[in-house]
């Protein structure tokens, strides 16, 4: 339970934290939303000048920092100046969507990687492991914005995919099922853009943590003892290659959403990363910094989920024995 | 032998890579600003060996392209009048390095332009923007790194050798940098900075945003490295003779830090060069008309681009050879220290 605390304690610092920094960020802005707004003639100064206090843009740093985080407190996360809406509910939409994209991401590069990666590490050095490798080595050297783009070229060009948004014209009117199948359609190329600029990295961890249980000393004991192969592979290299493997899930939660930032803006998907990308060159102060510190919940919630798994596979962390 | 200078062998890789960006000037055919306005988008054209009779040119030769009659965006070659192609050819004026200035370019033609990768939407020549671009991203790239190793050996080393409450609280702070979402914290830094700028002070502006962002990583590394050489017997005995803290740093402890850092350089540069190409794409670096390579890719967000004009996704793979350099010289310096680590590279920072 301990261990659970602290944790905890440690996620809400990194939220806390972070928001600490974008207000920070925010400090050193030369401009706000209200300076471009004051160049349009069609405002008035007064308009802008009774925003301006109505949004108390003019308070100390500190004081608007308070009374943001009391409104967080309350569920609310500021106004969207340019949306002129409060910001929670438009951060929720896109975020569901955002978090679609990356679940769906996670949950496919994650399963292709395990099985890839442990027949790579049983057969090290040989053919399968040798064209693992190449395979993995030419997905390494493709950035992701290269990739994203590429796929969405190849998709105008053969028409097999959707090449862009999530839902298709009269999607409304569309039965569950129908609605289902249309997001998933729609899911596919962004879905394979993050797959695969996940993978090599995957499996490449996968096989490693493999590999090196698999030369473990207590496995060619095993061995020795005539334990058949597939259940030294599966009842005991496995579990002690879980270790290290969970702690690189909650990174690659990170990395997904970082990656899903790019591949929504390349694809439009209507996620977070596109409304982020408007509010930054709108200045649209609040839903940046909501946007920032929803990325950083998900990341934080990855990592938890990785720090439950982390307990039932690891009994030092279950018995107190503490690992570090 | 040949093992233990693999790392030197891609470190003479990437020098020609650079070397080829940096003398822009001299291999590409043209000005990157030049316009073309009779010939917007023209696709790549085919250097021909066999003319139309099918006679065998040594001289590889090209036809002008001219819009076919009643359109507006195809083209159709020329075929009665061949051009051949010629190398060290006189052509625009630049300065080679920024200092000498010359007028011979590697190859060009002198009846028509060339456009070996085609031009883009006011007719300038793709292959000079590419290599004029690259010279924007690598430095940036460049740059940012040397600016995030600096950071990140000043805060490691202080975090490392003086310990106490300087550590936990610049470590404090390295978590929070190193737990972000990489492009999340990059996007929020810029998006508080000036967004319509000159394109020389949003250089510099990008510069400043990555190299703030990438330090947590590399300087938990410098601090652990100096946290074990402060320990040794050599540096306590100094001490004990009365050196000063800043004569063991530089001249004990630092140093040993020397592999460390070399191999994070090679990780962070093609990380940062993703960096720039990735704001620039996204509208939020290098303004036009300075070509960057993610500057080169932001038309593709334009869908009439992306369905006719597909080679204007080359600048994209100007950037895979220099991935592949820096990869390979990052897991070379791994393995001569003897700590691989496998690394991927993305937008959304490496892991």
């Amino acid at each position: 339970m301990r261990y659970f605390l602290r944790r905890l304690m440690q996620a809400a610092f990194l939220l806390v934290g972070v928001s600490i920094l974008t207000f920070l960020f925010s400090a050193l802005a030369p401009g706000n939303y209200f300076d471009d707004m004051r160049l349009n003639p069609q405002i008035s100064p007064e308009t802008v000048a009774a925003l301006r206090v109505q949004y108390q843009i003019d308070r100390p740093l500190t004081v608007r920092y308070g009374r943001w985080l009391n409104a967080l407190l309350h569920g609310e996360m500021g106004f969207s100046f340019a949306y002129n809406s409060p910001v929670a509910p438009l951060l929720w939409v896109r975020a569901r969507n955002t978090l679609l994209l990356t679940l769906t991401a996670t949950l496919i590069a994650w399963s292709l990687a395990l099985p890839l990666g442990i027949w790579s590490a049983e057969t090290r050095g040989r053919l399968p492991d040798r064209a693992l490798a190449g395979m993995t080595a030419a997905l390494l050297v493709i950035p992701d914005l290269v990739l994203a783009i590429g796929l969405l070229i190849l998709a105008v060009r053969s028409g097999w995919f959707p090449t862009g948004g999530m839902n298709s014209v009269g999607f409304e009117s569309l039965s569950q099922v129908r609605k289902f199948r249309d997001v998933a359609w729609h899911m596919e190329l962004p879905v394979l853009a993050l797959v695969l600029s996940a993978l090599p990295i995957l499996v490449r961890h996968v096989r490693a943590a493999v590999a090196e249980v698999l030369d473990a000393p207590f496995l060619r004991a095993a061995t020795s003892h005539g334990i058949p192969q597939r259940i030294l592979l599966y009842k005991y290299a496995l579990r002690a290659a879980a270790i290290p493997l969970i702690s690189l899930f909650g990174f690659s939660v990170g990395a997904l959403l970082s990656g899903s930032l790019l591949v929504e803006v390349v694809m439009s998907w209507p996620g977070l990363g596109p409304l982020l990308l408007e509010a930054i060159l709108a200045r649209d102060l609040y839903v940046v910094i909501g946007g920032v510190l929803c990325s950083t919940i998900f990341l934080v919630a990855g990592n938890f989920l990785a720090d439950v798994l982390m307990y039932w596979a690891d009994p030092r962390i279950r018995t107190g024995v503490a690992a570090n | 032998m040949i093992q233990r200078s693999a790392w030197k062998r891609w470190l003479l890789g990437i020098a020609v890579l650079h070397g080829i960006v940096a003398c822009a000037g001299f291999f590409a055919p043209y000005d990157p600003a030049e316009q073309d306005r009779e010939r917007p988008y023209l696709s790549p054209m085919k250097i021909h060996l066999l003319d139309r009779e099918g006679h065998f040119h040594f001289r590889p030769f090209f036809y002008e392209q001219q819009l076919r009659r009643g359109s507006f965006d195809q083209f159709e070659e020329r075929t009665q009048q061949a051009i051949p192609l010629r190398f060290f050819v006189t052509g625009a004026r630049y300065h080679l390095l920024g200092l000498l200035p010359s007028r011979t370019h590697f190859f060009g033609a002198e009846e028509s332009r060339v456009y070996l990768v085609g031009s883009d939407a006011y007719g300038r020549d793709q292959l000079s923007r590419i290599l004029y671009g690259g010279q924007i991203s690598l430095l940036a790239g460049l740059l940012g790194a040397g600016l995030t190793l600096a950071i990140s050996v000043l805060i490691g080393a202080t975090a490392g050798y003086f310990g106490g409450w300087r550590d936990a609280l610049l470590m404090r702070v390295a978590e929070l940098f190193g737990a972000l979402p990489w492009l999340y914290l990059l996007l929020a830094l810029r998006a508080f900075l000036p967004l319509s700028v000159s394109p020389l002070q949003a250089f510099f502006l990008i510069i400043l945003v990555i190299g703030a962002v990438g330090w947590a990583r590399p300087a938990r590394l410098v601090r652990g490295v100096v946290l074990s050489a402060k320990e040794r017997d050599y540096v306590r005995a100094a001490r004990g003779f009365g050196a000063r803290d800043v004569y063991l740093l530089r001249r004990h402890i630092l140093p040993e830090t020397s592999s460390v850092i070399l191999t994070q350089a090679a990780i962070l540069v093609p990380q940062f060069v993703l960096a720039e190409m990735t704001l620039s794409f996204l509208g939020l670096g290098v303004p036009e008309p300075v070509p960057s390579w993610g500057s080169l890719l932001a038309s593709l967000q334009q869908y009439s681009v992306l369905v006719s004009y597909w080679w204007m996704y080359l600048p994209a793979l100007a950037i895979v050879p220099f991935f592949l350099g820096y990869l390979g010289l990052a897991s070379a310096l791994q393995q001569k220290a003897g700590t691989e680590k496998i690394v991927r590279t993305t937008s959304g920072g490496r892991w």
